[in-house]
């Protein structure tokens, strides 16, 4: 038999990387959290209060940079059957 | 102006749009031609109805009193869609797995099956939603009123009661025709589905649109924009901490309980795989939808009159400034957000109320047997219906009584209060195996009295339910009572103090009482079920069977599932265990996979409460309690094994027994038979033998005698030949030597044909055809073919004992292929005979008349000879054969007359 495919190392390294990615997943959302709240640690001392279009400009890009964050590591993982021990016995 | 006539005839067009789109989506889920309905992009938009006309419509009148709070209404649901890995992954697995019906099943399944705590979470989901429907109602109603107010000399104006029950009754019909027409909940309802994606789709472009039309066309670009904002009463940013973090993590706990969520985002999830998908594009919606609220809101304060209810902006705006399609557009926006709530509402609320509280009960009335009573299926959907119309009637009353007053703008957030006391049992359930049914009752209650008195009562308004000295003083004159002070905490938000209280209770009740209570094994069976989903194959242990009658439990699930499907089912169930015919033995994993598929129909703790009539009470065995009690994994391992093994060898002596019972009865058929054919042989040789003596040596015979005798003799040597001929047919059969006849004919003709052979029908013995059926062309043997049905018919003339025999013969394509039914309403063939009317010289009993016993034979090779099959079926109403032919000897009308 001949050994010359770099199989194992590929899957090894995209098991890997799954993981690291369902690790992303189950960050994002606590990222997303500290986030949206930072907006009311604003103009709490400060004599001049904040803006509402300056907050605005602030939570609208965070959530479409949260949204385009969650494209990425969704499309790791795609569910994989090998990597969950093969249970689903059906 | 006829603008409230448009609108009147635009409103109805759409209505009609959505029953069609609804129709067609079922219809091609129906023919399976639906991939589309399954994509991941219906699955997002389906999950939209979070966004209801609350939202639609109430968004921009929340950021014109109180700045950017209305924000966190979407950004609760944004984190928990963007966490889908920690949460939604599992319920949705676990809800696919467990074969959940709703979120009253999914708590009421982790904690033991208890039906007490789905009642619970029922009422509650109930009394939370209600007044959210009444909401839907009053938007729409409103936003009619408000083009009417415009539409001045408009006369005849419709009362806001009578638009509001028309409203009403029309989504009872939409709901009541495409929510209940199958009774799985895990078939899942494309048309509804595909219903709200379009609605969806509409509501999202109706605010864009009059997004749109204010930024460029009323405020004149992004910049103008920007310093009408900054110029306007919500100017500034200052928001209060406490509402904004309680607010984001209210909404986020009620996307995950509402029971309509529930619905679209774990009962009709068609794959596991399109939260990927929603994981952002649903954040992307919410984004999307609140992109131009502030915007709306900031130009609607500046542009409208003093005074006017900010919550119409999105209306008022287009319709101020002539733009009368756009308000229309705006109208249908609002329209489908407040219609797309309600359906799916009452379709959640409606299966919960059914299985839970309807279908129990009427189970206990009918003595508690589902054996005993009639149609299980129509009993369900028929309590689905009616649960349906007294769900939207309850929030057609409360809109009424409340009159559509302001109240009611408050609600929304005191409904998510309500359904949000759900979470702690949820999670808990989801992710600590030491919860147990005792915490999450003694939670789930103490929260939903908590938010109901200082909450939802309150929210009435002083005096009109709590007395205003309560308010003031407690009751009692308990100062540390007071519905919005409670334990002294005097100056909150009356919001965030009644789900601060509610919430803190409810977990710490929970987790407290599970921590000193001890569970039943049930629950922590499912417990370790439902934790670690991911690693178990995802079955529950609990069936131990052998006492079961498999008989039994099928003709109990014909009537809830469906006579094909569990038959279906249980034959495949069968066929894996290596038995023929539709009676699988009663293993636990039979048994286990039968209440699931059951669950679906009817709800866990029913197909639990049904199965165990059957079964009897032993529900957990040695097994299972050893693999929940036993954490060291070797152990189990060990365990299990030798426990498997102790139940396959069991299960392999049983069906050695079996086949040894079937040989002895054989053997002694055989000695029967034997003693039986030289008999039947002798008795006519003795008389052939007799009367040609009498002719050989009597003298003097008149002709007619001699006629007569010659008759006898010629009668006896027909019958010999028969039973010779029947002996060598099936030898010939047996021995491949047959040499087949194919023709082209036609199904019903041969039947006629088989039943005029079989001595037709005469007063004695009616037969009933199902003609629709017949028309099918084969081209076969026909006429052996014919052979096999003359011989079911004699047969059942023969042998049907009821005192007005009716055979029933009906024909229908399936999946094996065409399927021939031939079933009287005799007595049927008791179950230790089944296996044996096919073999040669079987006859049931010994004092039936007629043949000897090798026309069933004869069929059976004659069957496998043409690649068909017959077979006996149980559990129908009497004795009753299923002929299969193979679907490649069939062809429809249109193809063979051609």
């Amino acid at each position: 038999m001949t050994r010359d495919a770099p199989g194992p190392i590929f899957l090894e390294r995209r098991t890997y990387r799954r993981r690291r990615m369902s690790d992303a997943a189950r960050m994002l959302p606590i990222l997303g959290a500290a986030l949206f709240l930072l907006p009311l640690l604003w103009g709490s001392g400060d004599a001049e209060p904040v803006r509402t279009s300056v907050v605005m400009f602030y939570l609208f890009p965070v959530w479409l940079a949260l949204a385009v964050i969650s494209v990425l590591i969704s499309r790791h993982l795609r569910r994989d059957p090998a990597d969950e021990g093969g249970r689903e016995g059906r | 102006m006829a603008t409230l006539n448009v609108l009147v005839l635009v409103c109805l067009l759409y209505v009609a749009f959505l029953f069609v789109v609804a129709f067609g989506a079922d219809r091609a889920a129906r023919r399976g031609r639906g991939t589309w309905l399954r994509s991941p992009v219906v699955y997002t938009l389906s999950l939209s109805i979070y966004c209801t006309a609350w939202t639609f419509y109430g968004a921009v009148g929340s950021a014109a009193r109180s700045g950017l709070e209305f924000l966190t209404i979407y950004l609760g649901p944004t984190l928990v869609m963007i966490g889908w890995w920690w949460t939604l992954r599992k319920m949705v697995r676990v809800g696919r797995s467990q074969r959940i019906t709703s979120i009253a099943d999914l708590i009421s399944s982790r904690y033991g099956k208890s039906n007490l705590l789905a009642v619970l979470v029922t009422l509650l989901a109930v009394v939370g939603t209600t007044p959210y429907i009444a909401l839907q109602l009053q938007s729409v109603t409103l936003s009619f009123a408000t083009f009417a107010a415009h539409d001045a000399p408009g006369a005849t104006l419709p009362t806001q009661q009578s638009t509001a029950f028309w409203v009403a009754l029309g989504l009872t019909l939409f709901t009541i025709l495409f929510g209940t027409r199958n009774l799985d909940a895990n078939e899942r309802h494309h048309g509804v589905v595909m219903a709200i994606a379009v609605e969806a789709v509409v509501k999202l472009a109706a605010l864009l649109a009059v997004g749109f039309f204010v930024v460029w066309g009323l405020a004149g670009g992004i910049g103008e924009t920007l310093d009408r904002i900054d110029a306007s009463p919500i100017a500034t940013w200052d928001q209060s901490g406490g509402r904004w973090i309680g607010l984001t993590m209210l909404s986020a706990a009620a996307f995950l309980c509402l029971p309509r969520m529930f619905q679209v985002m774990v009962v009709e999830n068609e794959d596991e795989d399109h939260l990927r998908t929603a994981a952002w594009a649903f954040p992307g919606y919410l984004m999307l939808m609140s992109l131009f609220v502030v915007p709306i809101a900031v130009v609607g304060l500046d542009i409208l009159p003093q005074g006017s209810n900010p919550d119409m902006f999105v209306l008022t705006l287009p319709l101020q400034e002539g733009r009368d399609w756009l308000a229309i557009l705006s109208f249908i926006g609002g329209f489908s957000s407040a219609t797309s709530m309600v359906i799916v509402a009452a379709i959640a609320l409606s299966t919960m109320v059914s299985n839970h509280v309807v279908m129990p009960v009427w189970l206990w009335t009918t003595g508690g047997s589902a054996m005993m009573s009639g149609d299980v299926r129509h009993v369900a959907l028929l309590a689905r219906r009616l649960s349906i119309g007294g769900i939207v009637l309850l929030g057609y009353l409360y809109f009424q009584l409340s009159g559509g007053g302001t109240a009611l703008a408050a609600i929304g957030l005191v409904s998510f209060a309500g359904v949000a006391q759900f979470l702690p049992a949820l999670m808990g359930g989801l992710f600590w195996r030491g919860a147990n049914r005792t915490g999450a009752l003694a939670g789930l209650g103490l929260g939903a009295v908590v938010w109901l008195y200082c909450l939802f009562l309150p929210s009435f308004g002083p005096s009109v339910i709590l007395p205003q000295s309560v308010f003031d003083h407690g009751p009692f004159g308990l100062d540390w009572l007071r519905p919005q002070a409670l334990f002294g905490a005097v100056g909150m938000d009356p919001l965030v103090h009644a789900v601060m209280w509610s919430m803190m209770l409810n977990t710490v009740v929970f987790v407290v009482v599970s921590l000193v209570t001890f569970p039943k094994p049930v629950e922590r069976l499912q417990g370790a079920q439902f934790v670690n989903v991911f690693q178990h194959s995802g079955t529950t242990p609990g069936w131990s069977g052998g006492l079961a009658q498999s008989e039994d439990l099928l003709i109990m699930s014909q009537r809830i599932m469906g006579a094909a499907q569990a038959q279906a089912l249980f034959s495949s169930a069968a066929q894996r265990q290596g038995l023929a015919g539709y009676l699988p033995e009663p293993t636990p994993e039979f048994l286990q996979e039968l209440e699931r598929e059951l669950s679906g129909s009817v709800g866990a703790a029913t197909a639990h409460a049904m199965i165990s009539q059957i079964v009897g009470g032993a529900t957990v065995s040695v097994e299972d309690l050893m693999a929940v009690a036993d954490e060291t994994a070797q152990i189990m391992e060990y365990s299990n094994r030798l426990e498997a093994k102790t139940q396959e060898q069991e299960r392999t002596a049983r069906q050695l027994r079996e086949a040894y019972q079937k040989l002895t009865q054989l053997s002694v058929q055989k000695d029967a038979f034997l003693s039986q054919i030289s008999h039947e042989l002798r008795t006519p040789m003795t008389s052939i033998r007799a009367f040609s003596e009498i002719l050989r040596d009597t003298e003097g015979l008149t002709p007619a005698e001699k006629g007569k005798y010659a008759t006898i003799i010629h009668d006896e040597a027909i019958r010999l030949t028969r039973l010779l001929d029947d002996l060598l047919d099936l030898s010939v059969l047996e021995n491949g030597q047959v040499v087949l006849n194919i023709h082209t004919g036609r199904l019903s003709d041969l039947l006629d044909r088989s039943v005029g052979a079989a001595g037709g029908v005469t007063d004695g013995f009616r037969i009933e055809r199902h003609k629709s059926g017949e028309e099918v062309w084969l081209t076969t043997d026909l006429d052996r073919l014919a052979q096999v049905f003359i011989n079911l018919i004699a047969n059942a003339r023969k042998y049907c004992d009821a005192t007005k025999p009716v055979l029933s013969i009906s024909a229908k394509i399936e999946a094996v292929g065409l399927v021939i039914d031939f079933t009287d309403n005799g007595s049927g063939i008791p179950t230790d005979q089944q296996s044996v009317i096919f073999e040669k010289f079987s006859r049931i009993g010994h004092t039936k008349a007629g043949g000897a016993g090798l026309g069933l034979a004869i069929c059976r090779e004659i069957m496998a000879r043409l690649n068909g099959d017959i077979i006996y079926l149980p559990g129908q109403s009497g004795a009753a054969f299923r002929v299969i032919l193979p679907s490649d000897v069939v062809s429809m009308p249109h193809a063979a007359s051609a």
